[in-house]
């Protein structure tokens, strides 16, 4: 006999928007706080305090734009934020400051999240969609110099990138994005050559979500319709079509991978968040709380296994924590 | 008649005397059946024979040479043959030109498009002719294109000319459809909007086809006119008269059978294949399933019953529905959607509380606009309008009518008011309709792009199934099951839907002028005056309604659209059938006698056959009555 899902741990409230990204930083040693930064639709990004479960800061940066991504760099003290008024921000948050350092202008008028990718000590790529229509751009961080741009071949009819994830197997290969489009399709790029190196349509209807496993060379990618794919990179860099999954309502705004790559997280437009496991894709739980679309879903960082926690927050304004598989 | 072969010069000036002759006394078929095989094979290739035979059908005399040409256009088995046999026939002999380019297209409309295939294909073989060919072409879309030749000409004979334009069509080279492109863009812009104006489908899909296929022809490369209709065999057959046969092929069989090909007179919509360049095949998890069964063993899934399909609720009672459907709450559209279609059946469970809200819900629902893409939206909400008009008809009935006289709605409403109150009727007043408006499609007059001709079939149908049961004498027994009775709904009512729409037709507003432009909308009132007429079939007003619908009919009987005719005969078919005979005989009789010698004259006269058929069925109706009358012992 299944037991009944679990209810969250806690909630948050406080946010008065739609959250549209999530973000922990709980790795640091013990008189660390364990923070969760949220992004949302009127343009605040909240610090939430994960012992006391209050904001701890407000951030504006945006000019009341929805902010769509948070990621922190090396650490909580360094935010870097997207908004829809076009920008990307990076923050100074240590000691208490809140003051924004340096910002990129995109002309992106989309929805597409950056990634960002850790290559050596103090320098990132962060990969984002650019001005023109199909294309990405991949700059160096802190320096903001591009790195190159990664234009489709002309006539390809892709349509707007949705969503990015740089990745490179280890710190000596090559940093590799995965891309998905609005056309359905998920290509590989070589980020230093700037070429495309395989395309696969995964979807009927735009990629809203992809995720990647370096070590087992799989990904899953999430789009409105009502199928998950899974697919894989073969030795050739060729990706293919593993499997795919039917969910009973469509529509996916966003999948993560936990860190141990043990389950994965969805958030669908049903309202519901789905757990599944990542090796077979087996579904593993339905966590079913919020009242309107789930848009953002992320698994915490934390070093000790047992306190990992499972974020999501969604339409209606609120941000539930749960506490799920932490034990294994 | 046999010839002698050979150089002997003979005359045969008195061949084609009797040959003229013969055929002015009507009897082409004969001798031409037996002459012109012999003449096509003779003249195969023996050109000396070629040459006899023209001289033969020159030296026919002007007066007979109509006949004589008319005869070999009809028998000749192609249009070479006719090349053959004819030679420059046409351009020596002004006579035979008149004939050819005149008489047989433009003033005669009954040939088969096998003749006008030899006719065309004829003045197209020949380099000299050809000239001939380019000149019938614009003749006919002068005649295409002329709106009053759209008004009056019959149907048929506008068919014919589409097709006479069509095979023309098909016969021009390129330097030709060049140097006339202008002139068929003007005639094809003019053409089209005089048979888009028609009442009639088939004339407006006619003129669609026509105008496609011109449209093809003078834009070789960049977008072509494509117009939406439904295929049937009459468009079909046109598409298919645009290609042609090769000229050598002596089928007897025409290109009307060559359906193969559409000429692209549709451009074939190229299915957008659907790529799935899949690099590589699936790669099968098989072998990966009895290494990794330990590891997602720990995992004991949740129970996950509760995760069904998301349905949003739709409210449930009819004053939420209201605030739903005017709500300016853009965000809730699955609410909204969800609301359209409970709508019907909520208002049908709680017909008190719908009565309270009547003419407000028929008034958002008259004006409710599709804001999300639901199927079957235009439906839905026909049927939510005749719900709440079957529950509360007398407000509601009072509002629609008003508001089919007012200012400032589109025709589609003004229509959708009368199919509304016309399907409300027919469920009030019928015994089997219990709010399940189940009924096949066929019945109702309702929710179709082309406005009812359709229903005029039905009503064909039912007015002859009427017509066949009051002529029964005998009674032949109960062959069918009791209905069950219940009261009339409709005879308290049956003025409420009817006076109100029958006051106003003859005054003009700034948008909406019935007698003027838009007809279109007054063939449907008449339609559907005729159907409430049939409906109000044993109600107390029907007396009262029968003089007014007279009345009415009797103003607007000289009216020039033919949908509207029909529909103003189909008013007198459901009179004399609703009506009970006493009253008619009593209160109407000079109206009638009146209506019986107009009726006549509509069925002589009238170029529409439908019109004609409908009078005459009315005079028959009238026959049964008198003879009922006169059945009756006194």
């Amino acid at each position: 006999m299944a037991l009944p899902p679990p209810d969250p741990q806690f909630v948050l409230r406080g946010t008065s928007a739609a959250v549209h990204t999530l973000h922990f930083s709980c790795g640091g040693p013990e008189p660390d706080i364990p923070l969760l930064f949220s992004g949302s639709e009127n343009g605040f990004i909240h610090v939430w305090n994960l012992k006391t479960r209050r904001v701890d800061t407000a951030l504006d940066g945006h000019g009341r734009k929805s902010v769509y991504c948070v990621e922190t760099m090396g650490g909580k003290d360094r935010l870097l934020s997207q908004g829809r008024d076009q920008r990307i921000c990076l923050w100074d948050l240590a000691e208490g400051r809140t003051s924004v350092t340096d910002s990129v202008f995109t002309e992106h008028v989309g929805f597409c999240r950056c990634s960002l990718l850790k290559v050596a000590q103090g320098r990132w790529l962060m990969a984002m969609a650019a001005r023109s229509l199909e294309e990405v751009q991949i700059l160096e961080l802190p320096s903001k110099t591009s790195v190159c741009t990664l234009k489709p071949e002309v006539g390809a009819k892709l349509g707007m990138p949705m969503c990015l994830k740089l990745w490179q197997l280890n710190c000596d290969s090559q940093p590799m994005l995965l891309a998905g489009y609005e056309d359905g399709s998920v290509i590989l790029w070589n980020v230093s050559m700037g070429k495309a190196l395989s395309q696969l349509i995964c979807h009927q209807e735009p990629v809203m979500s992809l995720d990647f496993d370096a070590e087992k060379a799989k990904g899953i990618s999430g789009s409105s319709e009502k199928v998950l794919s899974i697919w894989s990179l073969n030795e050739q860099q060729n990706l293919q079509v593993y499997k795919t999954h039917e969910l009973v309502n469509a529509g996916i705004s966003d999948i993560t991978i936990r860190a141990d790559k043990k389950i994965l997280a969805t958030a669908g437009w049903d309202h519901r968040i789905r757990i599944f496991g990542w090796k077979k894709l087996k579904p593993l739980a339905v966590l079913d709380y919020h009242t309107a679309t789930v848009h953002c879903v992320s698994f915490s960082d934390h070093s000790n296994p047992r306190e990992r926690l499972l974020a999501a927050g969604s339409k209606d304004q609120r941000i539930t924590v749960w506490s799920i598989y932490a034990e294994t | 008649v046999c010839f002698i072969p050979g150089g002997l010069d003979c005359s045969i000036s008195f061949v084609s005397h009797v040959l003229g002759k013969v055929c002015v006394h009507g009897r082409q078929k004969e001798i031409l059946g037996v002459l012109v095989p012999h003449l096509t094979d003779l003249t195969k290739s023996d050109c000396i024979w070629q040459r006899i035979c023209w001289r033969l059908v020159e030296c026919v005399p002007d007066r007979w040479m109509e006949a004589v040409v008319l005869g070999f256009v009809q028998g000749a088995p192609g249009a070479d043959v006719l090349s053959r046999l004819l030679g420059n026939l046409v351009l020596k002999n002004k006579k035979a030109q008149f004939v050819v380019t005149q008489k047989m297209l433009l003033l005669q409309y009954g040939h088969t498009t096998a003749v006008l295939q030899n006719l065309l294909g004829y003045l197209s073989l020949d380099s000299l002719r050809r000239t001939l060919l380019l000149r019938v072409l614009q003749e006919l879309l002068e005649t295409w294109s002329s709106s009053s030749a759209v008004k009056h000409s019959p149907a048929e004979q506008q068919l014919y000319i589409s097709k006479a334009i069509l095979i023309c069509l098909s016969h021009l080279k390129e330097p030709e459809i060049e140097s006339c492109r202008q002139e068929l863009l003007t005639s094809m812009m003019e053409g089209v909007k005089c048979h888009l104006d028609s009442s009639l489908p088939q004339l407006r899909r006619l003129g669609m086809v026509v105008a496609e296929s011109i449209s093809l022809k003078i834009n070789t490369e960049g977008p072509v006119l494509k117009f939406e209709y439904e295929e049937d065999d009459e468009t079909r057959e046109l598409k298919s008269l645009l290609v042609q046969t090769p000229p050598f092929c002596v089928v007897p069989s025409l290109p009307d059978d060559d359906r193969s090909e559409k000429a692209g007179a549709a451009l074939p919509l190229v299915p957008e294949s659907n790529e799935k360049p899949r690099t590589a095949a699936p790669l099968m998890p098989d072998e990966e399933l009895d290494a990794e069964l330990d590891s997602d063993d720990d995992l004991t899934p949740y129970d996950m019953s509760e995760d069904k399909e998301l349905k949003i609720k739709a409210p449930v009672y009819i004053r939420d529905c209201i605030e739903v459907l005017t709500g300016s709450r853009s965000e809730d559209v699955d609410k909204w959607e969800a609301t359209v279609k409970a709508l019907e059946s909520l208002v049908r469970k709680n017909p008190a509380a719908t009565r309270e809200v009547s003419v407000e819900l028929a008034k958002i629902l008259l004006h409710l606009e599709e804001k999300t893409c639901i199927e079957g939206f235009v439906e839905l909400r026909q049927r939510a309008q005749v719900a709440v008009l079957s529950t509360d008809p007398i407000p509601v009935a009072k509002y629609l009518t008003s508001q089919f006289y007012s200012l400032n709605y589109s025709l589609r409403q003004r229509m959708d008011i009368l199919d509304v109150l016309v399907l409300a009727a027919q469920e009030l007043s019928c015994p089997k309709f219990h709010g399940k408006t189940k009924h096949s499609g066929a019945q109702k007059p309702c929710i179709q792009l082309l406005p009812g001709s359709d229903s005029s079939k039905d009503w064909r149908r039912i007015v002859d199934e009427r017509i066949k049961s009051k002529t029964r004498r005998f009674d032949m027994g109960h062959s069918h099951v009791e209905l069950v009775s219940r009261p009339n709904e409709f005879n308290s009512v049956a003025g409420h839907f009817f006076f109100p729409l029958i006051r106003h037709f003859d005054r003009p507003l700034t948008t909406f002028d019935l007698l003027g432009e838009d007809h279109l909308v007054l063939g449907r009132l008449v339609h559907t005056l005729a159907i409430l007429m049939y409906l109000a079939v044993n109600t107390v007003a029907v007396t009262a309604m029968g003089k007014a619908l007279l009345e009415f009919v009797w103003a607007l009987r000289f009216h020039t659209d033919s949908y509207v005719r029909q529909g103003l005969l189909s008013c007198i078919s459901s009179l004399l059938l609703s009506v009970p005979t006493e009253r008619i005989l009593a209160d109407m009789t000079e109206e009638l006698l009146e209506t019986q010698s107009w009726l006549g004259d509509v069925m002589e006269k009238d170029p529409d056959g439908d019109c004609r058929r409908l009078a005459l069925q009315n005079l028959l109706l009238m026959e049964n009555l008198k003879k009922k009358l006169e059945a009756v012992p006194s």
